[in-house]
C-alpha cells in the first residue's frame, strides 16, 4: 500500500501543446492517502481515465511528477510500480481457464505455486466464481468475464494501489450493488489504497470516503459525499451531483441580499467586499427550495412523481427552478417559492464564495 | 404446421441452379464421364469402368507427383505462416509507415502468376539473371535448369515472395482489431512479450490464421502457372506437380480418360485435406 502524490501533473495527448485547451489534464495536485478509498467522479472526457492511467504508468504525464510513499516513480514502468488496475470492459485471456486467468498476474511475478493456489482460491470465493474455476473463460457471460477482470485486480496482495476504471459498467444493477459492497468490505479488511473512476454519482458516493470531482481536465472539488452535497465548491459540482442538480440562477448582490430580477433574496451572510467583478450566481439545491404561501411568485411548469417524492419544476423570474416536495404535500394554487437559508450558496465566476457572518 | 406449401418458390432459386449447373456441375460431370470411358476420337467411347482409377492409383508417377505437392505445401506453410506472423507483429500500428507497408505488402499480390514466374525465371538465370549470375560469381553452384535442389529453392523462394504478404495482411487485420485494453491489462498483469503473444495475440489471430492456412494450403497444393513458367516441371520430373502432370497427360499425351480420373482424385484430395485442416483448427482449444 502506498500514499500516492501527484505533483503538478499535466498531460496533453498532442505532441506540442500550446494553449491550455490542448491539455486533457490541466493541473493536478493531489495526495491519495495510504489506505484511502477514493472516487474520481466526472462526466465523460473530463480526464479521469487519463489521471488513472498516469498513476498506473500506462501513460507518461507531459509535465509533473508522481510519488509513491515519497519515492519518485514518474519514469517507472507499470510493472515496477506494482499497481493493479481493472478496466471498463472485461479483459480476459480467452484460452485460459478461469483459475489460470486469476493465477496469471501471480505466475508472471514468479510467486510460488502454493501461494498462487491459496490466493486464487480466496479470490474465486470472493468474486463468486468458485464453481466455474475449471471452465474456459471464453464462453462466459459479460458480467462473469468482468468478475474475472476484477479478480485479477484483487488477487495480488502486495500492490501499491488498486485502480478501477468504471469497472461495473457492463454489470447489471443488482450485481453492481453486491460487487460494490464486496469491494468496500475488501477495502476495510485489507486497507488497500483504492481509486475508483466513475461517472455515476451513486457509485462514487457509496464507494468512496473521499470523492474527487473532475471537470474539463481539472479537479474542482475534493470532499466527502456530504460536503459535495451541502457545499458544492463549483457550480459544476452542484449540477453534477444530486438528482435533479442544483438550481443556479444569475443574481446581483448588494450587501446581505441578492437580487433576482425584481425579487430580493436574503443571504445567510454578508458577501466579502473583494467580490466585485464577474458573474454572480445563486445556487440552491432542490431539497432546500420550499413551496409556501409567501416568498417569490412562481409558475409551475411540470410536476414529476418519482415515487419517493415529487419534483416540481417552476418558472421564477424567467429562470427554471426545481423543488423537491414530499409525496403527499399540498401544492398551493398560487405558489410562492422560498429558499432555506441553510442551503443558499453564492458563486462568483462559477466558484463558491464564503459568506461572512 | 399450417405453412402454405408453394412449389412456385422453386422458380426463385432456378437462376442460381442453372448458373451453378453450367459453371460447376456440368463440367465436373463431363470429367466424370471421361474418367470411366476410353476414346480414340470421333466421339466414339468405350466403357472401361474403374480401370483408369486403378491405373492412376497404382502408378508411381501419380504418387511421386503427389509427394512433391505435399512436400511443397508443407514447406510453404512452414515458412509463410511463421514469417507472416512475424512480419505482421513488427508492422507499425500508426503513422505514415502503415500505408507504406500495406502498399508494399499488397504489390506482389497484384502481379499475375505467369508474370511472377517470368520475373523469377529471368532473375534466376545464370547468364543474365541477377540472382543466378551473382550466386555463380560468388562461387556458389546454382543452376535451376540442371539442379533439382536449386529448382526447388527457386520455386519456394518465389512462392514465399509472392504469397507471404497475404498471410501478413490477414494477421495484421487480426492484430489491429485487438483493443488497447488487452495490452494495458497485460502490462498491469506483468506479462512478458512472449505471454502477450501466446495468450492475447495468437488467440485473437486464430480465425484469420485458419483462413490463411486454408488459402495457402489450397493454393500451393494446386500450384501450376509459376513452376510451369520457371522450370516446366524439370529438371527431369523433379518439379512436376500433380497439376503439371495432369496437363501433360491430358494435352501432351491426349490421354483424356486417365487425366479425367486423375482430376477427380486430385479434387477429392484437396477437398479432404481442406476439410481436415478446417475441422482441426476450428476445434482447437474448444471445450470438450
Amino acid at each position: 500500500m502506498a500514499r500516492i502524490e501527484c505533483n503538478h501533473i499535466r498531460h496533453a495527448y498532442t505532441a506540442n501543446p500550446t494553449s491550455p485547451k490542448d491539455y486533457a489534464l490541466k493541473e493536478v495536485n493531489h495526495v491519495f492517502e495510504d489506505g484511502g478509498a477514493y472516487a474520481l467522479l466526472g462526466p465523460s472526457g473530463c480526464g479521469k481515465t487519463t489521471l488513472l492511467n498516469i498513476i498506473s504508468g500506462l501513460l507518461q504525464p507531459s509535465h509533473g511528477e508522481l510519488r509513491f510513499d515519497g519515492r519518485e516513480v514518474t519514469n517507472l514502468s507499470t510493472q515496477e510500480r506494482n499497481i493493479a488496475q481493472v478496466f471498463q470492459f472485461p479483459v480476459i485471456y480467452d484460452t485460459m481457464t478461469v483459475y489460470d486467468n486469476l493465477a496469471f498476474p501471480l505466475r508472471n511475478r514468479s510467486v510460488p505455486e502454493a501461494d498462487v493456489d491459496r490466493r486464487v482460491r480466496e479470490t474465486l470465493e470472493m468474486t463468486g466464481l468458485a464453481d466455474m474455476a475449471k471452465r474456459r473463460a471464453r464462453g462466459l457471460t459479460a458480467d462473469q468475464k468482468q468478475k474475472i477482470s476484477l479478480g485479477r485486480g484483487l488477487v495480488r496482495h502486495d500492490v501499491n494501489a488498486i485502480l478501477f476504471d468504471e469497472p461495473l459498467t457492463v454489470i447489471d444493477p443488482h450485481m453492481k450493488w453486491v460487487l460494490r459492497s464486496q469491494l468496500k468490505q475488501l477495502h476495510r479488511r485489507f486497507g488497500y489504497t483504492m481509486v475508483y473512476v466513475t461517472h455515476d454519482q451513486t457509485e462514487a458516493l457509496t464507494f468512496a470516503e473521499q470523492v474527487v470531482v473532475m471537470y474539463d481536465g481539472e479537479i474542482v472539488q475534493i470532499g466527502t459525499p456530504a460536503e459535495l452535497f451541502e457545499r458544492p465548491k463549483h457550480t459544476f459540482v452542484g449540477y453534477f451531483i444530486g438528482s435533479p442538480g442544483m438550481n443556479v440562477v444569475p443574481v446581483s448582490v448588494d450587501g446581505r441580499s441578492a437580487r433576482l430580477g425584481g425579487q430580493t433574496i436574503e443571504l445567510p451572510g454578508a458577501v466579502p467586499s473583494s467580490n466585485g467583478a464577474g458573474r454572480t450566481e445563486l445556487g440552491v439545491r432542490p431539497e432546500y427550495v420550499r413551496l409556501s404561501e409567501n416568498g417569490i411568485p412562481a409558475t409551475i411548469t411540470k410536476v414529476e412523481d418519482i415515487g419517493r417524492h415529487r419534483v416540481v419544476h417552476a418558472n421564477v423570474e424567467g429562470h427554471h427552478i426545481a423543488a423537491i416536495v414530499a409525496e403527499h404535500a399540498e401544492i398551493p394554487a398560487d405558489p410562492k417559492i422560498a429558499f432555506d437559508p441553510a442551503g443558499i450558496n453564492l458563486y462568483a465566476d462559477s466558484w463558491r464564495v464564503e459568506l461572512g457572518g | 404446421m399450417d405453412k402454405p406449401w408453394n412449389n412456385k418458390a422453386w422458380f426463385m432459386v432456378l437462376p442460381v441452379l442453372v448458373l451453378v449447373a453450367f459453371s460447376a456441375v456440368i463440367p465436373l460431370m463431363t470429367v466424370v464421364n471421361y474418367s470411366v470411358q476410353d476414346t480414340f476420337g470421333n466421339n466414339i467411347f468405350f466403357w472401361v469402368g474403374t480401370a483408369w482409377y486403378e491405373d492412376i492409383l497404382t502408378s508411381s508417377r501419380f504418387w511421386q507427383a503427389m509427394g512433391r505437392n505435399l512436400a511443397f505445401s508443407a514447406i510453404i506453410l512452414a515458412i509463410q505462416i511463421p514469417l507472416g506472423i512475424f512480419v505482421a507483429l513488427n508492422m507499425p500500428r500508426s503513422g505514415w509507415g502503415v500505408p507504406v507497408c500495406l502498399v508494399l505488402m499488397a504489390l506482389p499480390l497484384l502481379i499475375p502468376w505467369n508474370v511472377v514466374g517470368t520475373i523469377w525465371q529471368v532473375f534466376g538465370r545464370i547468364d543474365i539473371g541477377l540472382l543466378g549470375y551473382t550466386m555463380n560469381s560468388l562461387g556458389i553452384n546454382y543452376n535451376y535448369v540442371s539442379d533439382p535442389v536449386a529448382a526447388w529453392i527457386t520455386l519456394v523462394l518465389m512462392d514465399v515472395w509472392h504469397w507471404t504478404s497475404l498471410v501478413v495482411l490477414l494477421c495484421y487485420a487480426g492484430l489491429v482489431s485487438i483493443p488497447d485494453a488487452y495490452y494495458q491489462a497485460a502490462k498491469i498483469d506483468g506479462a512478458s512479450r512472449w505471454a502477450v503473444f501466446r495468450y492475447i495475440q495468437l488467440p485473437k489471430m486464430n480465425r484469420v490464421l485458419l483462413i490463411a492456412v486454408l488459402l495457402r494450403f489450397m493454393d500451393s497444393f494446386m500450384t501450376y502457372t509459376e513452376p510451369f513458367v520457371v522450370t516446366g516441371g524439370g529438371p527431369g520430373n523433379s518439379t512436376t506437380f500433380m497439376s503439371i502432370d495432369l496437363v501433360k497427360m491430358a494435352i501432351g499425351q491426349f490421354d483424356l480418360g486417365p487425366a479425367a480420373a486423375m482430376s477427380i482424385v486430385y479434387f477429392l484430395i484437396v477437398l479432404l485435406l481442406s476439410w481436415v485442416f478446417y475441422t482441426v483448427m476450428t476445434n482447437y482449444g474448444r471445450d470438450s
